[in-house]
């Protein structure tokens, strides 16, 4: 019977991921319900720190040391580690997260041991001796179950699916060393960090996002204000990203990313569907918009009709009069 | 510098009719078929970069599609690619991840390419691990997420902006290599009535799973490695509130809102 694993992916300052301690949690309720033991697997160049962190979650954390897992893109460098790995030890589930290392880390890794994918999960559960995967597929208007044939596969996980808790008591962290075939090295040259840019936006449990009716890079200063004052994250649609206004890293939609908030505050945002499909999913959605006949209209919680820098200025003002 | 751009044809997103047929897989005749956002991106990147040095370059599209696609394969001949390679088998329905990524390392493998370029995800299966299997079965450097492209020719050696939580990692490989390519790319082109024109023209290559010398049993719908098991309607949102008055009116109600809800 093989275990379940999740794949620590690494985060900021040399540590662990936040989906990775998501995932982690999630996958200790299915260790009850499948009868299988849960492994946590951490490749880096120093794995110590993320190793600990993610023994925060799981009972046994296999730490594989390797240089190149920092100057090399992460990805191939674990997938091919991870591989190795499952090779020897047939795991029966291996998961990651549903964002740009999780996914280059699940697509090299099926490649290399022939195993099936499932993606973007929204629920992982057993049944009938295999995991089975919740996934919301057509911008939100179905949710599908799915299952391997084999019993058998990699999960990529969406953020926001299970709420970050460590176990009553930290698990034991074991060296692994493999060898395998490795993939081809992509040198990371340098990393370079931008101003303005925070956590990941698919992490953020509020948003506040602008859109066309922003009219312009000036106008994000008040949903950078209204953010800041929800203690939330910025995102924006795609009209705002092309004109310039706010970095793609902070779309969302179609092309861009797809988020799970507790509470989506829209500001000037019509509702089109390739936006919709990127944030339809949120606890709450509060749109305020001139045109009370938006297509946003029809899926948010509440929409005030009016102009967005009046009641934008009202609300932070209101905000600010709560907090002081 | 040669270059192929994978291309998908995926039902239009803009026609919100996306469903899965009785079978549990998309019904692709549901909706007209559309180039795959993301991959328009990848195209985009190609046309510029054998526009910088034209000579001896050109721009292959390469899917796997049925057989009906290339009328959606025009569409990106007349952006400006060269030629079009049609993957196509009736024995590829229902193919999974793990047969994509294999089919279409197979075709790869047949071409002369200094880059090999794709969209991110496609917005009908939003799973986003194609291109790095393909990579993976091809030994080719994958870089991913790209928001900039800079071959060096001279060095052969390519070097992208990988786009980060944090902002962007710089990466460099040895060519050929496959890119997967973002939308901070840039904008695609518009096909220009000439371009329109001089697609009708342009060769589509078609090949089957024989043609690539794989065997029809072992790839598509029979040997899937996931199934669907059952679909649900997820439960409607509720009915939208409606508020009109004065912009601090408006603010109070979005205070309360948020404050019964626990948001605040």
């Amino acid at each position: 019977m093989g275990a379940l694993w999740v794949v620590g992916e690494p985060g900021p300052e040399h540590g662990l991921a936040r989906i990775s301690t998501e995932i982690a949690t999630l996958v200790r309720d299915l260790a009850a319900s499948s009868g299988r033991d849960v492994v946590g697997i951490v490749v880096a160049a120093d794995p110590g720190e993320p190793a600990a962190e993610l023994a925060r979650y799981l009972p046994v954390v296999f730490a594989i040391q390797d240089e190149a897992a920092d100057a090399l893109a992460w990805s191939s460098v674990a997938a091919a580690h991870v591989a190795a790995l499952a090779t020897a030890d047939a795991p029966d589930l291996i998961l990651a997260g549903a964002g740009p290392d999780g996914r280059d880390l699940a697509g090299a890794l099926s490649a290399q041991t022939g195993l099936g994918v499932l993606t973007n999960a929204t629920g992982v559960a057993w049944a009938d001796g295999g995991p089975t995967v919740e996934m919301s597929v057509f911008g939100g208007k179905l949710v599908t179950t799915s299952g391997f044939t084999a019993n058998r596969g990699i999960v990529t996980v969406r953020p926001n699916v299970a709420t970050a808790t460590p176990a009553a008591s930290p698990g034991r962290i074991e060296p692994r060393t493999v060898g395998g075939p490795t993939l081809p090295a992509v040198r990371v040259v340098e990393r370079v960090s931008e101003a303005g840019t925070a956590a990941p936006i698919e992490e953020a449990k509020i948003i506040v996002a602008g859109g066309r009716g922003v009219g312009g890079p000036g106008g994000f200063d008040l949903v950078e204000q209204l953010a800041g004052s929800l203690g939330g994250a910025v995102g924006a649609t795609r009209a705002a990203v092309d004109s310039g206004w706010i970095p793609y890293s902070q779309q969302i939609g179609q092309t861009g990313k797809i988020v799970k908030p507790e509470l989506y505050l829209a500001l000037g945002i019509s509702g089109a569907i390739q936006h919709k499909v990127g944030m339809q999913t949120a606890g709450t959605i509060v749109a305020v918009n001139r045109d009370p006949d938006a297509p946003i209209a029809d899926f948010a919680d509440l929409l005030v009709v009016g102009d967005l820098f009046e009641v934008g200025a009202a609300l932070l003002e209101q905000l600010r009069g709560r907090s002081g | 510098m040669r270059i192929v751009v994978l291309i998908k044809p995926v039902p239009d997103p803009a026609s919100a009719g996306e469903r899965l047929g009785p079978d549990g897989r998309l019904d692709r005749a549901a909706v007209p078929a559309v180039v795959n956002g993301n991959d328009e991106y990848a195209l985009e990147a190609a046309l510029k970069l054998v526009a910088l040095a034209p000579e001896g370059s050109d721009v292959t599209l390469l899917s796997m599609a049925p057989a009906s696609a290339p009328e959606t394969l025009r569409k990106a001949l007349a952006m400006g690619a060269t030629r079009g390679v049609l993957v196509t088998d009736p024995a590829l329905a229902g193919a999974d991840a793990v047969s994509t990524a294999r089919v279409l390392a197979a075709a790869l493998r047949e071409l002369e390419f200094d880059l090999a370029l794709a969209g991110v995800d496609t917005s009908d299966g939003v799973g986003g691990t194609v291109s790095a299997a393909v990579a993976a079965h091809l030994g080719l450097p994958f870089l991913s997420y790209a928001a900039r492209i800079e071959p060096d020719e001279a060095a052969k050696a390519v070097r992208v902006r990988r786009i980060s939580p944090t902002g962007y990692d710089l990466l460099e490989a040895p060519m050929p290599a496959l890119i997967s390519c973002t939308q901070a790319l840039g904008e695609p082109r518009y096909p220009s009535l000439k371009g329109i024109m001089a697609a009708r023209s342009k060769e589509i290559v078609s090949r089957s799973l024989a043609d690539l010398g794989i065997d029809q049993a072992t790839v598509g719908g029979a040997v899937a490695t996931t199934a669907v098991l059952g679909t649900r309607t997820p439960p409607a949102r509720g009915a939208t509130e409606i508020v009109r008055g004065t912009p601090a009116e408006g603010a109070s109600r979005i205070v309360e809102l948020l404050a019964a809800r626990r948001l605040i």
